[in-house]
């Protein structure tokens, strides 16, 4: 499959949105989305982006659950603050966690992750010492935090490494 | 031609709730912006309205054409994956620059820039 497609799981995702965009299954819609996706898969070997292979696919289901919990719970948790800003400030805060990871791929996911729960948002990952800087809007569960985050790096790690 | 009055009561209820939860929550991201003190906390207000308010409002598109057109509809999710996927590329952006501002003013309140494990010598 390699050699037709360098990038296999790219092109069926792309081939994915296009009938998504086109909301339709029509023959003419698969057949341009057949070729979209393997000419755009050649041209991603240009653009060399970092290899990983996806392990452990049943873990992907849990972390992604964990994921839309965590973003239900936080959402709440940050209109709470928001709304009650003035009464009572919320302690924000910075804080660095050790992230152990080196694929890019699993970083540029854990960045999506942590953007998308509210209340955490990413800074700066030095790369050297593998640690990531984040500002916290609740910096009193600063435990809590860096458990998450640890969490969601060990399993990134399992599925990307 | 499908109309909006053609929804079953039941769909309709739930398509408001869903719409109104969702602009609640922009409106609390918008409000977050006014009312947070410092930038590093503001920098958390946009990201209720780009993750909570957009998947809540593409639910409720997604549930109401669903429903008119009996059939499902699936190309909302390409919008919330396309919001969550790019709000950390502007994100970082402003956190990182406003922590380069700071650090450049040396700003008792953030955190200094870490110092290298070893020399940088193959650079």
């Amino acid at each position: 499959m390699r050699a037709w497609l360098p990038y296999p799981l790219f092109s069926i995702a792309l081939f994915l949105m296009w009938l998504l965009l086109n909301q339709s299954v029509a023959p003419g819609s698969i057949i341009v989305g057949v070729f979209l996706s393997a000419l755009l898969g050649w041209v991603m070997v240009k653009l060399q982006p970092t290899r990983s292979r996806l392990h452990r696919l049943g873990l992907m289901g849990g972390l992604a659950l964990t994921v839309a919990a965590d973003i239900i719970r936080s959402n709440v948790a940050v209109a709470g603050i928001i709304l009650r800003a003035r009464g009572r400030p919320a302690n924000t805060g910075f804080m660095s966690v050790d992230v152990d990871l080196e694929n890019e791929n699993a970083l540029a996911l854990l960045a999506c992750i942590l953007t998308a729960t509210p209340g955490t948002a990413w800074l700066e990952y030095d790369r050297r010492r593998k640690s990531l800087l984040i500002h916290v809007l609740d910096i009193d569960n600063e435990d809590l935090w860096r458990r998450t985050v640890k969490r969601y790096a060990a399993g990134l790690k399992e599925i990307l490494e | 031609m499908s109309h909006l009055t053609d929804l079953p009561s039941w769909a309709a209820i739930a398509v408001c709730g869903l719409l109104l939860l969702g602009a609640a929550m922009t409106l609390i991201g918008s409000l977050g912006l006014l009312r947070l003190p410092s930038f590093y906390d503001r920098l958390h207000a946009p990201t209720i309205a780009t993750s909570g308010g957009t998947i809540l409002i593409c639910l409720a598109s997604m549930l109401c054409f669903a429903v008119l057109q009996s059939r499902w509809i699936f190309h909302e999710l390409l919008i919330i994956f396309f919001v969550i996927v790019t709000t950390p590329v502007t994100l970082m952006l402003l956190g990182q620059a406003a922590l380069y501002r700071d650090r450049v003013e040396n700003r008792a309140d953030v955190p200094r820039r870490p110092k290298p494990v070893a020399e940088p010598d193959t650079e």
